[in-house]
């Protein structure tokens, strides 16, 4: 369930959860991502943009343990509880599931949190439907649900918004925003394109198999990189939508520099929160 | 009336039935039902092998279908072939090098037509025994270890980033299918273990609105089934393994039935 802690805690200066530096993946031969650095820190939204292919999912998959480092190194808040939004769920339709049990799928939660959850996303009232009946927005809403009852210190979202539709999206990452708001927690984002995220988010980093730029939404989309990779008609329709927002960069970056830095993440420096270290397989 | 063998064998299936249910769904919703039959298939050589070292054919079973699932593992990762063209290759390479290595024993007087479909009215109250007792162990595994593997069912991915550990679920649900295969070889034989491990199942589904209320009606269907199977095979005269298999699918007919069918719909309308 949601914390009890004060809203916006010490957002965007929080704590480090996770960081990579210089975090490189290859398969096959091939370089999929290199040169990553990236930090998360408690409060704070990181959205990583790019084409598909460019490598963001890998990137959050090797942030959160899914997949190891080849070069580089990645480090997390020992005892970090993670809530994940795959990109993909593949579940077959021989499994009865509904939306109350999807969300404790991982941990068993109690009745009361489930509804607080789902009441927190706005589908209360499908606690009891089969999840192969929901909509695409309907789904992603649970899934949000289900990743948020852990209480997650960070969230990773991965396409949160995939099969919705466009007002759909805006109200999602509405109910993003005050998530982070509400919970304190950091949250790794990962969207196709910057136009709907740029409102609830702090740090956009724009991936093409390297860190093409790097800054707040504003900064990101008039960087020339940024319209190289996506386009100017893409940057021009953005300014629509830009806002006000004190961005502060992550682990120090400043901008589109993304130099690497002596991480700040210093294990044990700032501890996550009073929960105990549980024992958990992050690696 | 009920005869005593034939009290033996309904406690025997319906203790066997029950154990697959709730594996047997795990089966169907990790769409493995080929890798099931795969290590089935193996159960014959492991039967030979145990006559050739003179141990305990369930071990033998076992331990093949254990080496065979790990086998499958290894050459699934190499990616050189698809999965199902590798379970062909080993579940019909298997198969037939335990035919093979039966028949070069020529001195072994062994029931080919027992192992392949069964003998469960020959079944001994120690049999009865060690199906309990392994029963009763991948019950407790499967009970254990049951949110890693539901929700590794879901998204493998999803379960490592909250703290479970699939791989270990994976590994432990292979070992469980193994011992299954050994303790259910003598009640439906090689040819039909499959059956009784995804035919349950598949019935349930229909009913069930959760996991576990599937898992749980799996058993129950199963064990219905040995009852209908055993009672038309003393009252016709038929095989009982494939009788067994015939009232589950039975079973699975009715279930199709509409109207009879519970559609898991939604609860209500949004305000």
């Amino acid at each position: 369930m949601m914390r009890e802690t004060p809203p916006g805690d010490g957002a965007a200066t929080g704590a480090v959860l996770a960081s990579a530096r210089d975090l490189g993946i290859a398969r096959n031969g091939r370089w999929l991502v290199q040169g990553i650095d990236l930090c998360v820190r408690r409060g704070e939204i990181v959205t990583l943009i790019g084409p598909n292919g460019s490598g963001k999912s890998t990137t959050a998959k090797a942030v959160i343990g899914l997949m190891k480092a080849d070069a580089g190194s990645v480090w997390r808040t020992p005892g970090l509880r993670i809530g994940y939004v795959p990109q993909k769920l593949a579940m077959d339709r021989t499994l009865p599931l509904t939306v109350a049990r999807l969300l404790t799928l991982t941990h068993r939660q109690p009745r009361a949190a489930v509804h607080a959850a789902l009441e927190a996303v706005g589908i209360p009232h499908l606690a009891n439907a089969q999840v192969h009946g929901l909509s695409g927005g309907e789904f992603q809403r649970a899934l949000l649900a289900r990743a948020m009852l852990r209480d997650p210190d960070l969230l990773v979202l991965d396409e949160p918004v995939q099969g919705v539709d466009v007002q759909g999206e805006a109200a999602l990452y509405s109910l993003i925003s005050q998530i982070r708001e509400r919970t304190g927690c950091g949250i790794l984002m990962i969207s196709h394109d910057l136009h709907v995220v740029m409102a609830a988010t702090d740090t956009v980093i724009c991936l093409n198999g390297r860190v093409s730029c790097r800054g707040t939404p504003q900064a990101v989309i008039s960087n020339p990189a940024y319209q190289r990779l996506f386009g100017r008609t893409g940057a021009d329709m953005l300014a629509v939508y830009r806002h006000h927002e004190d961005g502060t960069a992550p682990c120090g970056h400043a901008g589109h520099d993304h130099q690497a830095e002596p991480d700040e993440a210093a294990p044990g420096s700032q501890a996550p929160t009073n929960r105990p270290a549980e024992a958990r397989h992050a690696g | 009336m009920l005869d005593d063998f034939f009290t033996r064998a309904l406690v025997a299936g319906i203790g066997l039935a029950v154990t697959t249910g709730p594996l047997g769904c795990l089966v169907v919703w990790r769409r493995m039902a080929y890798f099931g039959a795969t290590m089935a298939h193996s159960a014959l050589l492991g039967v030979a092998l145990a006559f050739a070292v003179d141990i305990n054919p369930m071990l033998g079973v076992f331990a093949v279908a254990a080496t065979v699932s790990v086998a499958l593992l290894v050459l699934q990762r190499s990616g050189v072939l698809s999965s199902d063209t590798l379970m062909g290759i080993l579940a019909h390479a298997a198969l037939a090098l335990g035919l093979v290595a039966i028949t070069a024993m020529s001195w072994l007087r062994v029931d080919l037509m027992g192992l392949l479909f069964g003998d469960i009215l020959a079944v001994s109250v120690r049999d009865i025994g060690v199906l309990y007792g392994g029963g009763a162990l991948v019950l407790g595994v499967l009970a254990w270890l049951w949110r890693s593997l539901l929700a590794s069912t879901v998204s493998d991915e999803l379960a490592q980033a909250e703290g479970l550990n699939p791989e270990r679920a994976r590994i432990a649900f292979m070992l469980l299918m193994a011992v299954v295969i050994a303790i259910a070889m003598k009640i439906v034989g090689i040819l039909l273990i499959t059956a009784l491990l995804i035919i349950p199942a598949a019935t349930a589904r229909r009913l069930a609105s959760g996991p576990e209320a599937m898992a749980l009606m799996a058993s129950g269907l199963g064990a219905g089934a040995v009852a209908l199977g055993l009672s038309g095979s003393l009252a016709w005269d038929t095989p009982s393994g494939p009788s067994i298999v015939l009232a589950a699918f039975a079973l699975f007919l009715l279930s199709l039935i509409p109207g009879r069918v519970r559609r898991p719909a939604r609860s209500e309308t949004p305000p």
